[in-house]
């Protein structure tokens, strides 16, 4: 036993700098996935018909593919094809989020079909343009009722971003590999990976229960609403 | 219309890998509710510490990546001297991982079902196994049905995973192929539309199946 | 309406304490066949847990239970079950089952605890919703259904077992004021017939017309015990009268 820990603490600094390429992948992943979640979800609800028949599709696309298989259609595929030289990690966090992009759209779309319509024709009859309407007060109701669902998103691509191996990124799982087959202490070594994950997770979950927490308006509760 | 060699090639082996996709995915599934419901069920019914345990396991089994729980199970557990194959290593990570989302909504379901439903039974006589079979299962099932479905669906995409340990499936045979011919661009656009038709007909049939047993007014609270 | 033989049901001494707080002290009644007990009295008096431990719904600490005669083994399962099967229980919030019909909701005691057969189970439970009014709506889910609806199955439900005894608690607390009369019908109909009846209820004109007895419990014992006719009459100075008198001013009289 004792040989097994020797080289886990050893390597725990090693590993420890693959959790940056992991948050940095994670981080770009999520803010790449609200931005389009976001725009997605609003053409979703009050865009036409052509474009809500082109976001369903692509809504489609990405909650239907796997994550690998969308690595290698891109990284290996498209990038190559097309000879973008996007490293690894970026290509990683585009990737996931694009993938994430389509399922927070779906969030943020449950979320705006469950606000009351007064509120929209409330801010119209003051005078605000669609758009002013959206972003004054649409916006910042859904995304204190979305932190839930999101948080959970979050610990999905965190979970999704060991996968980032498969294409050489240098984060957590990679280096566990890398030091793994060297050492031939697997077990160990994973199991020690598989902790590294939890505490992101867990920290992650709980940094965003906290920021609902902040966030909350007093008596305003999905419950509420009729 | 004469497929090019290269198309023949893709096909045969991309169906071979749908083969052992399915034969990964419908144990994997089946054996992922089957863990789920009597997980959930421990974690509502047990006691204290059995539902201590319970939870202990969704917790580690939902916080880890599938592809940390593959590596173990794969690599990791022959530092013990257990030798799993590709295909076991790969449909007990998927049932164990699988099975810890399961528990959750079935605990789900069996948390929303209100106590008056109980007493309900409880008043007319029902011994509590009866009142388990009759009315509290009737109307968890319908509960879960739409999580577990998902989780289903999800599935079907995490199976893709089984290449990392060296299963053969979809993904396995389509990166043989893709680099053999180097056009990793064609065998996996094919190979994501393998995929969603997959991913897509499972949704269909949960929407049936929802539509099927839809009581009235019986909805997810 | 004397009972010259054993009474239907006889309950000595049952207490229900949760923790240091005391539900029920030594709660005693004895119940004929054919007599309508109301409980009333303060929310906490300790009604509902009463009621709850006639049927052991909520087991009591101690005391001891005889239905028609025969003692009732508090600590055996069996003897638990076979109690419930001859005492029904109406519940304020109904508690049909969310997944059947109202038909079903009735056939499914008949078939899993009365073992009888499809057929019959489901000839009983049509009698029994004709007799409830609600004839055609078999067929129907409970969130298909108005609170009178819903409670008038639940009545039908419990009939349909032939229970010795019905406990009804607080059967019209939940209903809005315009579905009450239909179930009180039901309820008067039952008394007519001949039900033994505990009830416990806020309702006047139960209180006041159907009670062969009137309990008044307050803090967990049964404090004032009498006819409606001497316990209710004008002028009178007892708690009952008191407590009809405030409830008479909340409702509309009934």
């Amino acid at each position: 036993m004792l040989p097994s820990l020797n080289v886990v603490l050893d390597s725990l600094p090693f590993l420890l700098q693959g959790t940056l390429n992991t948050a940095a992948i994670v981080l770009g992943a999520m803010l790449l996935g609200l931005a389009l979640g976001v725009v997605m979800a609003v053409g979703l609800v009050y865009g036409s018909r052509p474009v809500r028949w082109l976001l369903e599709l692509y809504v489609w696309f990405f909650r239907g593919v796997p994550v690998i298989v969308l690595l290698f259609l891109f990284y290996y595929g498209l990038f190559t094809w097309l000879g973008l030289h996007i490293s690894a990690v970026l290509s990683m966090a585009l990737i996931l989020g694009l993938t994430t992009g389509a399922y927070q759209a779906n969030i943020f779309r449950g979320a705006i079909l469950s606000l009351p319509r007064g509120q929209f024709r409330a801010a119209s009859a003051l005078g605000m343009s669609d758009l002013q309407a959206i972003r004054a007060i649409v916006l910042p109701q859904i995304l204190r009722l979305s932190i839930p669902a999101w948080s959970n998103e979050y610990s999905i691509i965190l979970k999704d971003s060991a996968l980032a191996f498969v294409i050489g990124a240098p984060e957590i799982m990679a280096r566990t590999q890398f030091v793994a087959s060297r050492t031939y202490q697997h077990l160990p070594l994973y199991l020690t990976a598989g902790l590294l994950y939890y505490l992101l997770t867990w920290l992650g979950v709980a940094g965003l229960r906290r920021l609902e927490r902040t966030m909350r308006i007093p008596g305003y509760t999905h419950q509420d609403m009729p | 219309m004469d497929l090019s060699p290269f198309y023949q090639d893709l096909f045969t082996s991309l169906n071979r890998g749908l083969l052992m996709s399915l034969a990964l995915i419908v144990p994997s599934a089946a054996g992922g509710v089957a863990i789920g419901v009597f997980a959930g069920a421990v974690r509502v019914f047990g006691r204290p510490w059995m539902r201590r345990l319970g939870d202990g396991y969704a917790a580690l089994f939902r916080g880890t990546p599938l592809v940390v729980q593959l590596f173990v199970l794969y690599f990791g557990l022959p530092n013990l001297g257990l030798y799993l194959s590709p295909y076991a290593a790969a449909v007990i990570g998927f049932v164990l991982c699988s099975g810890a989302y399961q528990s959750e909504y079935v605990r789900g379901a069996l948390l929303s079902i209100k106590s008056g439903q109980y007493h309900g039974a409880q008043a007319l006589g029902f011994t509590g196994w009866q009142t388990i079979r009759w009315i509290i299962v009737p109307q968890a099932f319908r509960r879960s049905l739409h999580g577990c479905g998902n989780e289903i669906v999800y599935l079907i995409k995490y199976s893709s995973l089984a290449y990392v340990v060296t299963c053969m499936e979809l993904t396995g045979e389509g990166k043989t192929i893709a680099a053999e011919y180097f056009r990793f661009t064609e065998v996996f656009a094919v190979i994501g539309l393998y995929y969603l038709a997959l991913v897509t007909v499972a949704i269909l049939l949960l929407k049936r199946l929802e539509q099927r047993l839809a009581i009235p007014g019986f909805g997810q609270h | 309406m004397t009972a010259a033989t054993t009474p239907i049901l006889r309950v000595e001494n049952l207490t229900k304490c949760y923790g240091a707080t005391c539900i029920l002290k030594g709660a005693s009644l004895t119940l004929g066949k054919g007599e309508i007990k109301v409980l009333i009295g303060p929310s906490g008096g300790g009604k509902s847990t009463l009621l709850q431990c006639l049927n052991c719904l909520v087991q009591p600490d101690s005391g001891e239970i005889w239905l028609d005669g025969v003692r009732i083994d508090l600590q055996s399962k069996p003897d638990l079950y076979r109690l419930r099967q001859q005492v029904g229980m109406i519940f304020q919030d109904f508690n049909l089952f969310d997944h059947l019909s109202a038909l079903d909701n009735i056939t499914i005691a008949l078939r899993k605890v009365k073992k009888a057969g499809r057929r019959e189970a489901e000839e009983r439970a049509r009698i029994e919703l004709d007799q409830v009014g609600l004839g055609d709506k078999g067929h129907l889910y409970p969130a298909q259904l108005s609170g009178g609806q819903k409670q008038r199955v639940a009545i039908a439900r419990a009939l349909a077992m032939d229970p010795k005894v019905l406990l009804l608690d607080e059967p019209t607390s939940a209903l809005d004021p315009e579905l009450i009369g239909e179930v009180i019908a039901v309820i008067r109909n039952l008394a007519a017939q001949g039900m033994t009846m505990i009830m416990a209820t806020h309702q006047i004109s139960l209180i006041a017309t159907l009670a062969d007895e009137i309990l008044f419990m307050a803090g967990g014992d049964i404090v004032e015990q009498g006819s409606p006719a001497r316990l209710l009459a004008p002028g009178n100075t007892s708690k009952s009268q008191g407590f009809c008198d405030r409830l008479n001013e909340i409702s509309d009289g009934g």
